[in-house]
């Protein structure tokens, strides 16, 4: 049944058609397809790199970081120098090295919650969609619960029992963030299943689990990534802001949020505590953005945006 | 139509319920409303007390009286103020809906006609411009957007350009002793109905600019092209129309978010609206105050949700709601 498995010569998008008389063309997987169009996307390159940098810089501050991720009494806070790139927070930090490090947990909790919410997601879409029926229904229902529980009524409680750490965080945003991706799945799966080659796999005696793995999963592996890569900044922006409406993680631990819900106090002198913080979050956000958008580019060519 | 609408009311009341129950259960457990009557030197009167905001009976009995209260149009007594809590809703509502009004309002103009503008002249500067633009509106955390603009509007105009009374306010929607709408009114509206919708506008302008460009490019406006109809009619009767459609199903599944929204734009410029009023009984266990914003927020979003689905048929007929 290999033949169902779209199995295309190069296609007249990719710029490179092969003109050359007598060549003979390549014939190319889905896959080869699809990692071609994604490293020839400029802006998702460039979102990659900017990641890379960050996640390096980030998880390898202990060695990169300028100074001692400590406090210092006696350093007066000022603002971005020749000697501190930053300036200096409250408590004296170096606020390079504080933001750094505040950007382990801010990313942690981006990667972690887009890779839970996108399993449970994903797995209650799929059951829904492909079974249908009552347990459709049920899953359907379950799912328009969650969205009308309060986000943050949520999490304050689920902090409250649990404490204020990273992982009550991420618990509690995947979550109450797995009800996208759920609905979009069973959208999928709802109308792949009655799609021609589904039933064109099921005349000739394809088992069950072969249909959903070979001809389903395939599929839906594109929209899931995209949204799992979205799903990353959506996790970072939720952080901070629960962070700066004071449900977020505790101290001595930080975040990009915490750091800006610590900085609004002295907005009026010392804006430079808000300015950084909120750089470093859009800068993460718009570079996972890029690469969402090389991804679903390269995953559906023909989708205009 | 009229058997479509009871349906859909009648399918989310059940949700309603079961998410009211479990907020209740989860805030009594977690949060403990009677800590500041702890204190009471007479042990009688904290029982008085306790009993009076009907707290000493097992907490699903709680939850079922509370809930036939609630069906005779009492929502209870606030454990935090003491008030009852219906009119503090009504009072906060008042705000957030003036909130959601200008902001829904401001975000839907400003991104349809950037979305079909950019569609209309694809590729040019401008919609280079608000492509960048909207990839920052979309990535930046929206507190974050509202911070800066107090900065600026509330510090750097004032030690910068030395202007004593800054031109925008931010602080609540009123300055003392000022009501009603008026100058005063739009200079404290324009900072928060900003924060609130800049992320709402990048969104949708890009939303909106590529249903604008799926229905340009569709067969039945090359027809209405090809047998010579007008530019203007083109693009506004057959095509804007059509690309409309989308955009409502968007808007209205984002009714829910628009609510967390509120809870930041609120907190940033001290609106006491629903927001404010959420935080303010969460963090001290007003389990009653809670459960009313729920309710009345999660019937705020399953009425957004019904509205789009009614609009999305008057829209495109061919939808028809059975």
């Amino acid at each position: 049944m290999t033949s169902l498995t779209p199995t295309t010569t190069s296609t007249p998008d990719e710029g490179d058609r092969q003109l050359v008389l007598g060549a003979e063309p390549v014939a190319r997987t889905q896959w080869q397809l699809f990692r071609r169009r994604f490293f020839r996307h400029k802006l998702a390159m460039f979102g990659l790199f900017i990641l890379v940098v960050l996640v390096v810089c980030c998880f390898g501050a202990r060695w990169i970081a300028p100074y001692k991720n400590v406090p210092d009494l006696l350093a007066d806070p000022a603002g971005p120098s020749g000697k501190h790139l930053l300036g200096v927070d409250l408590v004296g930090k170096d606020f390079l090295t504080a933001n750094l490090y505040a950007g382990q947990i801010s990313l942690k909790i981006g990667i972690f919650v887009s890779i839970i919410s996108t399993i449970v997601g994903t797995a209650t879409g799929a059951v829904a969609g492909y079974l249908g029926k009552a347990s459709d229904q049920l899953l359907m229902r379950l799912t328009d619960l969650f969205l009308l529980l309060p986000p943050l009524a949520v999490l304050a409680i689920a902090l409250q029992k649990f404490g204020q750490s990273e992982f009550a965080i991420v618990l509690v945003l995947a979550g109450l963030g797995w009800m996208g991706i759920a609905r979009i799945v069973r959208g999928l799966v709802l109308s792949l299943k009655e799609k021609e080659f589904v039933e064109a796999a099921r005349a000739i005696g394809c088992s069950r689990t072969r249909i959903v793995m070979r001809h389903i999963v395939p599929n839906l592996v594109g929209p899931i990534m995209v949204n799992a890569s979205l799903a990353v900044a959506g996790a970072i922006i939720a952080e901070s802001t629960l962070s700066f409406l004071g449900f977020g993680i505790s101290p001595p631990k930080s975040s990009w949020g915490k750091l800006l819900a610590d900085g609004k106090e002295t907005i009026a002198t010392k804006a430079y505590l808000i300015y950084f913080p909120g750089l470093f979050i859009i800068i993460t956000t718009l570079a996972v953005n890029f690469l969402g958008d090389g991804l679903r580019d390269a995953f559906d060519p023909q989708a205009k945006h | 139509m009229i058997s479509y609408i009871t349906r859909r009311v009648l399918y989310s009341i059940p949700v309603l319920l079961v998410a009211s129950f479990i907020t209740f259960v989860a805030v009594r457990l977690t949060f403990d409303p009677t800590l500041k009557f702890r204190q009471l030197r007479d042990q009688t009167a904290f029982l008085r007390t306790k009993k009076q905001f009907g707290l000493d009976k097992p907490i699903p009995i709680q939850y079922f009286k509370w809930l036939g209260r609630v069906l005779h149009g009492d929502f209870g007594t606030s454990t935090r103020t003491g008030g009852a809590v219906w009119p503090m809703l009504t009072r906060a509502l008042g705000f957030t809906v003036q909130m959601i009004f200008w902001g829904m309002l401001v975000a839907l103009v400003l991104a349809i006609g950037i979305g079909v503008l950019s569609a209309l002249r694809q590729y040019s500067v401008g919609d280079y411009l608000f492509t960048g633009l909207s990839y920052i509106g979309v990535a930046m955390p929206p507190f974050w957007f509202g911070l800066i603009l107090i900065q600026i509007f509330g510090v750097w105009l004032k030690t910068k350009l030395g202007w004593d009374k800054p031109p925008l306010n931010f602080v609540g929607l009123h300055s003392t002793g000022s009501k009603g709408i008026n100058l005063d009114y739009l200079r404290h509206l324009v900072l928060p109905v900003l924060t609130l919708s800049v992320q709402l506008v990048a969104q949708w302008s890009r939303f909106q600019r590529s249903s604008m460009l799926d229905v340009l490019s569709s067969d039945y406006i090359r027809t209405a092209r090809a047998k010579g109809v007008s530019r203007r009619d083109v693009v506004w009767r057959h095509a804007f129309r059509n690309a409309l459609t989308p955009l409502v199903t968007d808007v209205a599944t984002q009714a829910g978010g628009l609510m967390g929204g509120l809870v930041i734009t609120e907190a940033i410029f001290s609106i006491p609206g629903m927001g404010r009023l959420f935080i303010d009984s969460l963090q001290q266990g007003d389990v009653y105050a809670v459960l009313g914003f729920m309710v009345v927020t999660g019937v705020f979003v399953i009425l957004f949700n019904l509205i789009a689905d009614l609009i999305y048929g008057v829209l495109d007929p061919r939808v028809r709601l059975a």
